[in-house]
């Protein structure tokens, strides 16, 4: 057993790259949380008290999908814009600006902890 | 069918009012004559009014309002109305014979009272004047002239006595509803006291003006004008003490008649409880279903019943043991297989059954009747337009249809002595001018009504008489009971105060009430 004491972040970078559909650009998931928001209906989190914006769809084959995001992740980072504690509808709109073709994010998720923490243990 | 009421009753007793004022007052004496020559059996009267012995005659009748005269003092009605009553409290029984003859010489020191009384009044109204005109009368020429501020005064004291006026026509010109033996408390208190005002105002007048002719005028007017303020205030006195106090409930009354049960329940203030009585009596004609013999009889000879079949023979020998026969009795009956009950349950329903089949005929006998006349209504209008049908004669046109019908009914629900054919026929004339409809024509006959609503002669209840144990003077109290009897029922009082309410309140925090909805809604990008 090797003990490490590594800060590791359990965080992942995923770049999306928007698709144009018509008039829209679109980035293929959908979104939930925010700090205005009833955090105890969110069934992804783990702490039912934690505000932040959750993954809660990722549409097949979409640009999301591709990009490696996955339904249940925490959304931290929209760009370098901190994401952890904004309302909903500031998160929608830090994500669908007009003028930006590729977003850059910071996610969290669970699985990733886990992972991480079984690395650890063996 | 019953026959038409004897309807030349001798004169009834509210139409007539004693009115106080002059010409009226001799008008109340000669009707107040006339009834002693008639029988007494029928028509109303005044009944004998039992005066406490020992109260001077002046303390007592000179119970008049400030000004003027007015009639609703106790003491010095001479009204003669329908219901009057004279209390009895248990230790004046014995006086009640004796004061039958004295009778006569009462209304002789009522009228003598009442006059004492008016003119008191009028003293009272005019004394300010006269303080005012006596000294320009006596040595008006070494008065000091004064001016416009004694005009001003001239003026107020004008206006003043002319409210004064208004107020006390206002307040105790009013007619007498009853004739109560024993004098106000309250109204004795004030007349001694605007009495012994006045007096007292003279008294300075006299002493300090007259004797010593005082030239300052304006100082004697503002006297006077002092003395009708004060007048104000007593009559404002007056006011609060004789109305405005019993305005707030402050007991409820129970009212139970003690041949069928029928019960209810009034609000009163502070009041003696003679005027309580007053108004238990006023409330009673217009609640209270008409008292009617004809229904007891039923519970009567079930109660006949019930101890006839026993009798008691003392077998050991002489000795009256009235209550050992009685308990006896009640024990044999007791232990009798009594099936009454049984009987009663039975004739109950049958009774409600045929009150029910007969009410049905009886509508539905109106009903057709009433569509009759609307027909003949139709036809007359073709016919010859601008003549209309007599209400009467369509009345008696259409009364034979359902004369029966009627009849029946009534005869059913023992009502019949109550509804004369002439009485009959007038309210359906009366119904028919006004447009009814059958069902407001039937609503007298199938319910029975309050007392108010037949002849005067059916009423049963012409004298009444009050029992208490405490002095009818004496204010209401918790826990007091007192019987009001006439001839055939009585009503028993039961007062009860108000209970004292404990009211304490809560603020609730308004955004205790706000909540936030909180959603979870998902946006896709």
């Amino acid at each position: 057993i090797t003990a490490l004491s590594c800060s590791v972040s359990f965080q992942q970078r995923i770049e999306i790259h928007k698709l144009r559909q018509g008039d829209n650009l679109i980035l293929g998931f959908s979104i939930g949380g925010g700090i205005d928001q009833d955090p105890t209906q969110n069934p992804f989190s783990e702490d039912k008290t934690d505000k932040g914006i959750y993954v809660t769809r990722v549409t097949e084959g979409g640009p999301a999908e591709v990009a490696g995001l996955q339904i249940g992740d925490k959304i931290m980072q929209v760009n370098g814009w901190d994401r952890t504690m904004v309302t909903h509808d500031q998160a929608r709109k830090r994500l669908t600006k007009r003028n930006e073709e590729v977003v850059r994010l910071l996610v969290t998720r669970q699985s990733l902890q886990k992972a991480v923490q079984q690395s650890m243990m063996s | 069918m019953s026959t038409a009421m004897d309807t030349e009753s001798t004169y009834s007793g509210y139409s007539h009012y004693s009115g106080h004022s002059k010409k009226a007052h001799r008008q109340g004496r000669d009707r107040h004559k006339s009834p002693r020559s008639k029988d007494g059996s029928r028509s109303e009267k005044s009944v004998t009014i039992q005066t406490p012995p020992a109260e001077p005659l002046l303390g007592n009748d000179s119970s008049r309002a400030e000004e003027g005269q007015d009639d609703n003092w106790g003491e010095t009605t001479t009204a003669i109305t329908g219901t009057s009553e004279h209390s009895i409290s248990q230790e004046d029984i014995a006086r009640i014979s004796k004061d039958l003859e004295d009778s006569v010489g009462l209304d002789c020191k009522r009228y003598l009272g009442l006059t004492v009384a008016a003119v008191l009044g009028l003293l009272v109204f005019l004394t300010p004047i006269a303080f005012i005109l006596l000294p320009k009368i006596l040595w008006g020429d070494d008065l000091k002239t004064c001016g416009t501020v004694c005009d001003g005064l001239f003026i107020s004291v004008a206006f003043k006595l002319l409210i004064l006026l208004i107020g006390t026509w206002a307040l105790f010109f009013r007619q007498p509803k009853a004739d109560i033996p024993r004098v106000f408390v309250f109204r004795a208190i004030l007349l001694v006291l605007i009495f012994l005002f006045v007096f007292s105002y003279w008294l300075f007048y006299g002493v300090r003006i007259l004797d010593l002719k005082d030239t300052d005028y304006q100082g004697i007017v503002q006297y006077a004008v002092s003395l009708v303020d004060a007048l104000l205030f007593i009559h404002y006195l007056a006011i609060v003490l004789l109305e405005l106090r019993q305005l707030q409930p402050m007991f409820t009354v129970k009212v139970v008649r003690s041949t069928d049960g029928e019960s209810r329940y009034y609000s009163l203030g502070h009041l003696s409880i003679q005027r309580a009585a007053l108004v238990v009596l006023e409330n009673y004609y217009r609640d209270f279903t008409v008292y009617n013999p004809a229904l007891l009889t039923a519970s009567k000879s079930r109660a006949a019943k019930h101890m006839a079949g026993l009798k008691v023979y003392n077998v050991d020998g002489p000795g009256n043991n009235a209550s050992g026969q009685s308990r006896a009795m009640i024990a044999a009956a007791a232990r009798r297989r009594d099936s009454s009950h049984n009987e009663l349950y039975h004739e109950e329903a049958d009774h409600e059954r045929r009150v029910k089949k007969r009410r049905a005929r009886l509508v539905v006998a109106v009903e057709e009747a009433f569509t009759h006349i609307k027909r003949l209504e139709a036809e007359e209008q073709q016919k010859a337009p601008g003549e209309m049908m007599d209400p009467r004669e369509a009345a008696q046109a259409i009364f034979p249809s359902m004369a029966r019908a009627l009849q029946k009914y009534l005869r059913t629900t023992r009502q019949q002595q109550y509804h004369s054919m002439e009485s009959i026929l007038q309210h359906l004339s009366f119904c028919i001018t006004n447009n009814m409809t059958p069902k407001a024509f039937l609503e007298r006959y199938l319910n029975p009504g309050p007392t108010l609503q037949y002849d005067r002669d059916r009423w049963f209840s012409k004298q009444w008489t009050l029992v208490s144990e405490d002095a009818v003077t004496s204010g209401l109290r918790d826990g007091i009971v007192f019987v009001l009897k006439c001839l055939d029922f009585s009503l028993v009082v039961n007062v009860k105060k108000i209970p004292f309410i404990k009211l304490s309140e809560e603020f609730i925090d308004p955004k205790s009430h706000k909540f936030v909805l909180r959603l979870q809604s998902e946006t896709s990008v």
